[in-house]
């Protein structure tokens, strides 16, 4: 399977890429990883006439803690949060997530932004980015705006991304206090996109009242979706059994799976129902660590 | 629409004129004729084309050749240097290949495994080839064969090789 015919240029800075994308407009897309891209190129599910690979664009990739945030940028492949010593150390929800993508090769290519800027509701790092609060930053040619995660995800492949812009870095707030956080999906198979998979980030005090929740799901609704009532159920109360199992019956209720060679809808419902019970367990576990 | 590509296949540099939509593993096996890379998949799922981008394992079939453009690029046929390379021997020794297929792209994967992690656990080897697939030999002589190398690697006396019939 060969892509249909398109003309490539990779500029060495981000001015002119976005000089680039601003004179190619919709026709063009752009290459990070290329993991999703690619594929989707082959099938000729897209065929975009201009590709802009950023790679050659010095600044896109790190992964450090500055000014009361983590901050990742775009072109971080998943290999390198993998091996990232502060990752591994403060923020085990990626090495949970990214263990679960895909496949060593695969993580050697695919990029953290590109998982996000490709806009699918089936890929990891969504819904860990909707329980994490993240910050987007999206660059072009008049400056950067930075976007809330929750105001990211527009649509089936499309997010708040335009033509002319660059996703250039996620900025997650450093949590305090008594945090734990951590991401699992239901997969069949290594490399396999989620049955239904769930991220949760929860900080409690010393009287155990939870004060920061987020809930973020994969590949139970068409975009990725944040469990808010599950979410508030918890907020600023005393975590019990009883509350976790309420927030996980709405989250099963709130979401809306569709039926694929998966499971049907009703199984993956109960699924979420399980994970979001297991996943806010071991967030609290790694809170009381 | 066509770009000339520069790269370093197993030392040795090339100049090759390629479509800017062919796929690396096509410049490798069509235009540098290094066939020993293959192609089982073509959906970025089998492994079979894995080889080595700047002392990466990637997966051929789904990276642009022109995206390899001023790198480095390693496949299977450079890796016997003075005899057969320890992963290439410890395949050998312990029946790691049967009808030979995903071999090529079971040694690069297992190259830079080795490289990262010179001493795996058993674990972490099933996880690290578990990008490439092998439809023959139920992996557990190719689990033997990279602790094998392993071991050679690390200069230890190397595991005895009993293979494992199943
Ligand atoms: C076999 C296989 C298994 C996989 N399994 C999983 C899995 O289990 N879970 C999972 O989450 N993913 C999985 N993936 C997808 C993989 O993680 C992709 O790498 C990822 O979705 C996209 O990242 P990329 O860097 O490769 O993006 P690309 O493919 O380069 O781009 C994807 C899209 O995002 C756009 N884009 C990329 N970067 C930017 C940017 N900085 N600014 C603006 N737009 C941008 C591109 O234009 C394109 O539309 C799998 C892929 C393969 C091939
Ligand atoms: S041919 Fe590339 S992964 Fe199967
Ligand atoms: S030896 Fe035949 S596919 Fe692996």
């Amino acid at each position: 399977m060969i892509p249909a015919p398109f003309d490539y240029a990779a500029p060495a800075t981000l001015a002119e890429a976005f000089s680039l994308l601003e004179q190619h407009g919709d026709e063009a897309k752009i290459l990070a990883g290329g993991h999703s891209l690619i594929p989707m190129m082959k099938l000729r599910f897209a065929s975009p006439e201009f590709l802009v690979d950023i790679n050659n664009i010095p600044g896109l990739s790190h992964i450090k803690e500055e000014n009361g945030y983590l901050k990742i940028g775009a072109l971080t492949r998943e290999t390198e949060l993998d091996e990232s010593e502060v990752i591994r150390s403060k923020y085990p929800i990626f090495t949970d997530a990214s263990k679960l993508i895909a496949d060593p090769q695969v993580r050697n290519m695919g990029t953290v932004g590109g998982n996000i800027a490709h806009g699918d509701a089936a890929n990891d790092h969504p819904a860990v980015m909707l329980a994490l609060r993240a910050e987007v930053d999206i660059s072009s040619s008049e400056g950067t705006r930075s976007v809330p995660i929750d105001e990211f995800f527009y649509g089936f492949y499309m997010t708040a991304v335009q033509p002319h812009e660059i996703l250039t870095e996620i900025r997650i707030p450093i949590p305090n206090g008594k945090t734990g956080n951590a991401y699992h999906k239901l997969e069949r198979k290594v490399g396999d996109y989620a049955t239904a998979g769930v991220a949760v980030q929860i900080t409690i005090d010393d009287a155990g009242v939870c004060t920061y929740i987020g809930i973020g799901l994969t590949n139970v609704n068409p975009v990725p979706l944040r469990a808010v009532r599950s979410e508030e159920v918890l907020l600023g109360q005393k975590v019990t059994d009883e509350l976790i199992k309420e927030a996980a019956k709405y989250a099963s209720e709130d979401c809306n799976p569709s039926e694929d060679l998966r499971g049907d809808e009703a199984y993956k419902r109960s699924m979420v129902n399980v994970l979001v019970k297991r996943i806010i367990h071991k967030a609290l576990e790694r809170a009381h660590a | 629409m066509k770009k000339q590509i520069t790269v370093t296949v197993n030392g040795e540099q090339h100049t090759v004129e390629v479509e800017t939509r062919t796929l690396l593993v096509h410049t490798i096996r069509e235009q540098l004729r290094l066939t020993g890379t293959h192609i089982g998949c073509d959906t970025s799922s089998c492994g079979a084309c894995t080889v080595l981008l700047d002392g990466k394992s990637i997966k051929s079939c789904t990276v642009l050749s022109i995206q390899a453009d001023g790198k480095e690029i390693s496949t299977v046929e450079g890796l016997a240097k003075d005899g057969l390379h320890p992963l290439q021997e410890g395949f050998k020794e312990n029946h790691g290949l049967h009808c030979g297929f995903c071999t090529p792209g079971m040694l690069m994967r297992a190259v830079e495994l080795l490289e990262k992690n010179p001493n795996p656990t058993e674990e972490e080897i099933r996880w690290g080839i578990s990008g490439n697939l092998c439809r023959c030999t139920g992996y557990n002589n190719i689990v033997k064969a990279i602790q094998y190398a392993g071991a050679k690697m690390r200069g230890e006396e190397t595991p005895s090789t009993e293979p494992e019939f199943v």
